[in-house]
């Protein structure tokens, strides 16, 4: 029998007790048109990871966000959210666990007040009275909006209305939150003020974006993918360090930007 | 929201409750439109009852005579129909008309502009998001509620899609104001109607997505039925005067 020493061993350390956040195995979907969008794409994340999720136009990045929550449904493949199968039987309590954050605001907030637009998620997935109450309440106080509860999402700035919209999702207590491109339009101040309430969440997160130093700054792991299967899976700053990768795959770091 | 019908208030008929003011306006032109034509002192009542909920309200009588407005085209129709009607005829300013047709034209243009009246008392004491809760609360098809909801939020957004698209053509040297370049504009609704479709999918994804399954959550609250009674009261007198038109010789 082997000595026992006081040395931890690290795959244990880094084997996961429960199931992840994410799992997708072999992912593959072709439109309607013949257009194949995803070939046998796998990922997976853990609980509390932030990925970011890089790739050109037309990579399939959209695509696969909709896969994630049954609005697509999978030509080939596994999806599971902490545990549960992404299938018709349990689509409704996999749009609870994975709360999407659409690109454009004006898409997502269409009740009258940001109050109701918060309670709409929550209160269809079966909260009502004081506990609806209490998660509008938490869920604008997360994003820093709660003296706005009463206006209209029409009469809010570019980067209130993306809090308000991450707002509307975190009301759903979901287990796993996906941004797609959360920095399209907004100015610098409301970039940052969006990463410091991101980090302040800490919940499992996938972001999609082309914005490369906002994965820098958001997200310690990235995959990129192009033509619908994943290029590389690597922690942010090597890959965005590897120039003939990014060059391959139509990205670049924006013009003045370095890595140090 | 910018709004030319809701005069804002707090009158006892402004913190009504929507659905007992939707119900009261609906019985109240039912009333009128039942009321025999000929019965003329009751269209005046009817009118009076208006004009209470009005100073009630602090309406004042312009803010409603400017929007009826819209009444306009079925003036002209009530106005032609004298001239137009057959049977008895007898003279009026040197003029020969029917009998037949001035009933039938007064009876228009009386109900017509109490109805219209009375739509625009409801428009100027409630808001539109009051309208949809009291519809909701009247058990209307979510499906219609829900459509109501949508284009409230969505007219503005698309009044402004409507205005950038606007500029970006004046930008580029288009003057619509000009006739013969009303071809780009029918375009430009063209590309907006495309856009609003477009932008409808979206929306409805984002919908599914919070787990949407075709109802609203439904906000507001029931209506005590003292209040539902006292809310009622301009319908009781209009129910009253309706009894003495048609049965009183």
């Amino acid at each position: 029998m082997a000595a026992v020493t006081s040395e931890p061993d690290p795959a244990a350390l880094s084997t996961p007790v429960g199931p992840p956040a994410l799992l997708v195995e072999r992912l593959a979907f072709a439109y309607p048109d013949g257009h194949q969008a995803l070939y046998g794409l796998d990922l997976r994340v853990e609980p509390g990871e932030r990925v970011a999720v890089l790739g050109p136009n037309g990579a399939g990045k959209t695509t696969l966000v909709l896969h994630l929550n049954g609005v697509l449904t999978a030509g080939a493949g596994r999806i599971e959210v902490a545990g549960l199968p992404v299938t018709r039987a349990n689509l409704r309590e996999i749009r609870r666990r994975v709360g999407i954050v659409f690109q454009d605001p004006d898409d997502q907030l269409f009740m009258p007040t940001v109050g109701e637009d918060v309670a709409f998620g929550p209160a269809n997935f079966g909260l009502s009275g004081d506990a609806l109450t209490a998660r509008v309440r938490e869920a604008l106080a997360a994003v820093g909006m709660t003296e706005h509860i009463d206006r209209s999402p029409l009469h809010l700035s570019g980067g209130q209305r993306r809090r308000v919209a991450l707002a509307t999702v975190l009301a759903c207590d979901p287990e796993i939150v996906v941004l797609d491109e959360p920095s399209a339009n907004l100015e610098p101040v409301a970039r940052r003020e969006l990463v410091e309430v991101l980090l302040a969440l800490d919940r499992t997160t996938l972001m999609v974006t082309h914005d490369l130093p906002y994965a820098l700054q958001l997200c310690p792991r990235s995959i990129l993918i192009d033509d619908g299967v994943v290029i590389a899976d690597a922690p942010t700053r090597d890959l965005l360090a590897d120039t003939d990768l990014l060059a391959a795959h139509r990205l670049e770091l924006p013009y003045g930007f370095r890595l140090d | 929201m910018s709004n030319v019908l809701y005069r804002e208030g707090t009158s006892p008929v402004h913190r009504l409750p929507a659905q007992v003011k939707i119900v009261c306006a609906l019985l109240g032109v039912i009333c009128v439109v039942a009321t025999p034509r000929t019965e003329f002192w009751a269209f005046g009542i009817y009118l009076l009852v208006l004009a209470g909920i009005w100073a009630l309200a602090s309406v004042p009588v312009g803010h409603v005579a400017k929007r009826a407005v819209i009444e306009v085209p079925f003036v002209v129709i009530a106005l032609v129909m004298p001239f137009l009607g057959s049977g008895d005829r007898f003279t009026f300013l040197g003029l020969s008309l029917s009998e037949q047709g001035a009933l039938a034209g007064w009876n228009i243009l009386a109900k017509g502009t109490l109805g219209v009246l009375t739509s625009l008392t409801l428009a100027a004491t409630t808001t539109p998001r009051e309208l949809i809760v009291g519809l909701q609360r009247l058990r209307t098809p979510s499906v219609l509620t829900t459509i109501a909801t949508l284009m409230l939020r969505y007219l503005e957004v698309i009044a402004a899609e409507t205005k950038r698209m606007r500029i970006a053509r004046i930008s580029r040297g288009h003057d619509p104001r000009f006739l013969w370049q009303v071809g780009a504009t029918a375009r430009g609704i063209g590309a907006l109607f495309v856009r609003s479709y477009e932008r409808g999918e979206r929306v409805h994804l984002a919908m599914v997505s919070r787990g949407w399954t075709g109802r609203l959550p439904d906000h507001g609250a029931a209506a005590a039925p003292g209040t539902w009674l006292v809310g009622l009261l301009p319908v009781l007198a209009a129910a009253g005067v309706l009894g003495a038109a048609v049965w009183l010789p």
